[in-house]
């Protein structure tokens, strides 16, 4: 399917309009500003990214509306919405074929769905404690009379050196029946616990690979906030719960932002942490589309899976930008 | 602290370590061939070759092999769509053979250039004669079998023993697996076909079914027993690991993942291999060369080289799983101190070498056609949102 | 009293980070393969990874492409943060929804779609598309670190430093990326561990011919994760950490 890969004359067109335009931009750009503006010194990331980024979304929406034969094509997501859209066009076949009443085999299929739900609401979870666990941490490491920033700092980033997939098998060999926590359990005389392959083990999971994520951009906010905002908060006669509540949480909600943003993201779409967590029991959103592309090799409802996740966060990341207006068009950092 | 300077440091240190260690490989791989005997680039299974074979091949013929792994069969035709030329010789199972072959992919093999596996040529041929003329490949155009194996039920004794007293591996059905006492203790294939595949036979169906109401009493049984809580998880590649390490009383396996755990576990669990009454799936790994293929003839060499019994012999030593050469059979029976060979009764062990009567119950996989493939991945997933 | 509760917070929370990983050596001492079992300490392991030429390059591909990247991306990040801080309102928030882009997408998204790209482009996947895609998701995680320090710098230093005769440039490098320097150390350390960490892009943009270490131990789950994979993060760890030892004594010294 994708060894001759091709894309009409229009849509080579459409890119090449784009990158005149772009020129235009940028001149235009230096005629206003007669010179160099500061500005400028984002162009060689905007043809980066529109190359990089831009160009292989629309691909992707391409193949969202495409069927095999390069047609267009809305029943990748009408499959989105019945995963049994396409079997249900086969059963209704053969049931003809045959001349039996298959009527009872025609359903819909919830599975993609249920599967989008139950990503947001692990996300969700995820999102929340990394945001208990972070804040305080972030808050501790920020706070001067401790001297401990930026080694702490440095101790959040090096245990991700250590590569993701072997931190999340450690865990395993930690929740495991005979693993080491199952192991001291008995040794104690206590009757071992299934640890592995529930809905909590995955989110373990996912909080433990994000939770830096949530740290930093707290951190970032907060080691530069000047803290005779709180003092002075202190003198006026605040204590130490309202301070944090009336000034400090306030002015690091950029942090915040940024760090749901960071977290939330990846956490919907994670593939590896529930396969290897999560036993196979229960799937994520990320292992939707990751069978989708590898085990189906239907690369086009793949992408209309895809795009709708795309859509979907795009949507929250609206919705957040509105609960920090301070940041502008730049809240997620 | 001077956080630059950590930085700086770290670069300095992370560019020379690797640079001094080592050069890497991949040049070598993309220089152009020594003139001697030219290149063959080989695509195969991770793991699935002793690197002995690879180094017996280059003294002896001066070709050079660009020896490369995929993970997943789905994996490897994308990647030999997406890299036309790189790959000479591709080792896929069974149905994908016949996808590949129905998709154009395969060319024809000369099996002038393979004597050792040549079905016109018996008294040369190596090759087992109950993998010639497979289903899948019928007239035996485009493959040569590279190793085979079953899909059957790995126990854990001690677990069994404990958990199902009656439980006798000669004569039990795959109903053991619906069984309650196994509360939390089975391990299921995450895999469409290989799970869909036992529970059609289990119901006494064909494995290759495209019997819609077959099909949905598939499904409706393999949720039932995820209802009932019987599977511990659905896995693939881990499931040797887990077995190993006592984590299941049973679990549905490849016959050589299955042998592959059970040298593993060693002596602290003891674990056996067994395939239900009603019979299963049967799976053959086979060599075959692409269209795009650019160097066909050493492709040959190399594949016939694999067929050559005291070869063969030497990498079943090595992967374990069932050998389609008879020579090498024959080899492993007698022991032979050149190949560092202890002598195995090869043929009384029903895991490598099942019995007549299991090989008659036992099926190859087909390649479905796409649209019935759509109501299997669909089913698959009701299966998946089962909670 | 408030003091040691925090810090026992922290420690609580490295303590949770840091389990995995000492599980991770301990295994990599191990002499069996087992990982549950332990059958005495051996350094078998270590011995075979130096041994393993497949292990040592995908360690050369995969260090030599986050360093690459952490270089590229820094600086292309930091000038986009800066331009974009200057922008107006509509052009910024254009800028940034770009930027979030590639966050938003899922992982094996980016990938699939930047593989599309190299096929379309007829592009020889390895190294350089590897690396191509990694500068891709690195930058704009050094935008979003650089971002919040230039929010956070007073608009007026650097006007003031051109109307003191100062060159745009000059006062680039000599007030601007002085004072958001932490943003930048920020961003480029996440844009090193971002790509030593990253599988599925790696996976999609790269050929079996060329391997990083995250591919190889993907590839290596379906035989089994072998304990020379811990022994190599093990040293890795070793490695960094007393890196920053002697970092942390030299800065103590010249204070």
């Amino acid at each position: 399917m994708i060894s001759n890969v091709s894309l009409p004359w229009w849509a080579w067109a459409a890119m090449g309009v784009g990158l005149v335009v772009f020129i235009a931009m940028i001149a235009m750009t230096i005629k206003r500003n007669r010179g160099m503006h500061r500005s400028l010194f984002a162009s060689p990331y905007t043809l980066w990214m529109i190359i990089f980024t831009v160009v292989p979304v629309i691909l992707i929406s391409y193949y969202a509306f495409t069927d095999a034969n390069g047609h267009f094509t809305l029943d990748n997501f009408k499959n989105f919405w019945d995963s049994h859209y396409e079997a249900n066009k086969v059963i209704a076949a053969e049931g003809k074929r045959l001349g039996v009443d298959y009527s009872q085999y025609i359903v819909r299929g919830t599975v993609n769905w249920d599967t989008l739900v139950y990503s947001l609401w692990m996300a969700f979870q995820c999102t929340v404690i990394c945001l208990l666990l972070g804040y305080p941490a972030a808050l501790f490491m920020a706070d001067r009379k401790m001297k401990l920033g930026s080694t702490l700092v440095v101790l959040f980033i090096i245990p991700m050196w250590m590569n993701f997939l072997l931190r999340t098998v450690a865990w395993m060999s930690l929740l495991e029946d005979s693993g080491l926590i199952n192991s001291l359990l008995k040794s104690l005389g206590f009757e071992g616990v299934q640890l592995m392959y529930t809905s909590n083990t995955v989110l373990l999971g996912m909080v433990y690979n994000y939770l830096p994520f949530m740290v930093f951009p707290i951190y970032t906010v907060l080691n530069k906030m000047d803290f005779r905002l709180s003092e002075a908060a202190a003198d006026l006669g605040c204590n130490s719960f309202q301070t944090l509540y009336k000034v400090t949480v306030p002015l690091s909600v950029p942090g915040i932002v940024s760090g749901i943003t960071m977290v939330f993201m990846p956490s919907v779409t994670t593939f590896f942490i529930p396969r290897v967590l999560g036993g196979g029991y229960t799937m994520m959103f990320g292992d939707l589309i990751e069978s989708k592309f590898l085990t189906e090799g239907n690369w086009n409802a793949g992408s209309a899976l895809s795009l709708l996740m795309m859509l979907l966060i795009l949507v929250s990341l609206s919705i957040l930008r509105k609960v920090d207006p301070n940041g502008e068009g730049g809240g997620l950092a | 602290m001077n956080m630059k300077r950590f930085l700086l440091l770290l670069l300095v240190l992370a560019l020379a370590l690797p640079l001094t260690a080592c050069q890497p490989s991949s040049d070598s791989a993309d220089a152009p061939a020594p003139a001697s005997g030219g290149v063959v680039n080989v695509f195969n299974w991770e793991d699935y070759i002793d690197p002995a074979v690879i180094e017996l091949f280059e003294e002896q013929t001066g070709i050079t092999v660009n020896y490369m792994c995929f993970t997943t069969v789905e994996d490897m035709i994308v990647q030999v769509e997406a890299n036309p030329g790189a790959f000479d010789v591709c080792f896929p199972s069974d149905y994908i053979i016949e996808r590949m072959k129905n998709k154009g992919m395969l060319s024809e093999i000369n099996f002038a250039n393979i004597p050792n596996a040549d079905p016109a040529n018996p008294e040369t041929c190596q090759t087992d004669p109950y993998l010639l003329k497979p289903d899948y490949d019928p007239d035996n155009k485009y493959s040569v079998p590279y190793m085979w194996g079953t899909v059957g039920v790995l126990y854990n004794v001690e677990m069994m023993e404990k958990l199902v007293p009656e439980f006798d591996p000669e004569n039990t059905s795959w109903s053991i697996l619906w069984d309650e006492r196994l509360m939390s203790n089975v391990i299921m294939m995450d895999s469409i076909r290989d799970s869909m595949g036992v529970t059609l036979k289990y119901l006494g169906y064909s494995a290759n079914s495209t019997v819609i109401p077959e099909l949905f009493a598939a499904r409706d049984k393999l949720i039932e027993q995820k209802k009932l809580g019987v599977v511990k998880a659905y896995q693939v590649d881990e499931t040797k690991d887990k077995m190993a390490a006592g984590e299941a009383a049973m679990a549905v396996m490849w016959s050589g993942d299955a042998l592959y755990a059970i040298d593993k576990a060693g002596d602290d669990v003891e674990l056996g291999y067994f395939i239900p009454v009603e019979g299963s799936n049967v799976w053959c790994d086979a060599a075959v060369i692409p269209t795009t293929a650019k160097n066909k003839e050493n492709a040959e060499k190399f594949i016939n080289f694999l067929c050559d019994p005291e070869i063969a012999a030497l990498n079943w030593n090595y992967i374990w799983y069932s050998s389609p050469n008879m020579g090498a059979i024959e080899l492993i029976e007698a022991g032979s101190e050149e190949l560092e060979l202890e002598a195995y009764e090869y043929r009384e062990d029903t895991a490598l070498y099942p019995t007549e009567e299991i090989k008659n119950k036992c099926e190859f996989f087909r390649d479905i056609p796409e649209n019935y493939l759509s109501v299997y991945e669909a089913l698959w997933m009701d299966l998946k949102n089962t909670k | 009293m408030m003091k040691l509760l925090k810090k026992c917070y922290l420690g609580l929370i490295m303590v949770f980070l840091y389990i995995p990983i000492v599980v991770l050596i301990i295994q990599s001492f191990n002499a069996g393969e087992s990982r549950a079992n332990w059958e005495g300490f051996s350094f078998r392991w270590y011995i075979e990874l130096l041994q393993d030429e497949r292990i040592l390059n995908a360690l050369y591909v995969t260090v030599s492409i986050a360093v690459i990247a952490m270089i590229v991306s820094t600086i292309l990040g930091t000038l986009a943060a800066i331009g974009i801080h200057a922008m107006r309102k509509r052009p910024q928030a254009m800028m940034m929804t770009l930027t979030n882009l590639p966050n938003t997408m899922p992982d094996i998204v980016t990938g699939i779609s930047l593989m599309l790209l190299v096929l379309f482009t007829k592009v020889e996947r390895g190294y350089v598309t590897m690396l191509l895609a990694h500068i891709t998701f690195d930058t704009p995680y050094v935008i979003l670190s650089v971002l919040p320090k230039l929010k956070q710098m007073n608009r007026h230093t650097y006007e003031a430093a051109l109307d003191l005769g100062a060159t745009p440039v000059y006062a680039l490098f000599h007030v601007i990326i002085p004072q958001c320097k932490q943003g930048i150390i920020t961003g480029a350390m996440l844009a090193f561990t971002l790509s030593l960490d990253d599988f599925t892009i790696s996976y999609f943009t790269t050929s079996p011919l060329v391997q990083n270490l995250s591919t190889l131990i993907y590839s290596a789950t379906r035989t089994g994760i072998d304990p020379t994979l811990n022994a190599l993060s093990a040293l890795m760890f070793v490695a960094l950490l007393v890196l920053l030892l002697i970092v942390n004594r030299r800065t103590a010294e010249d204070k």
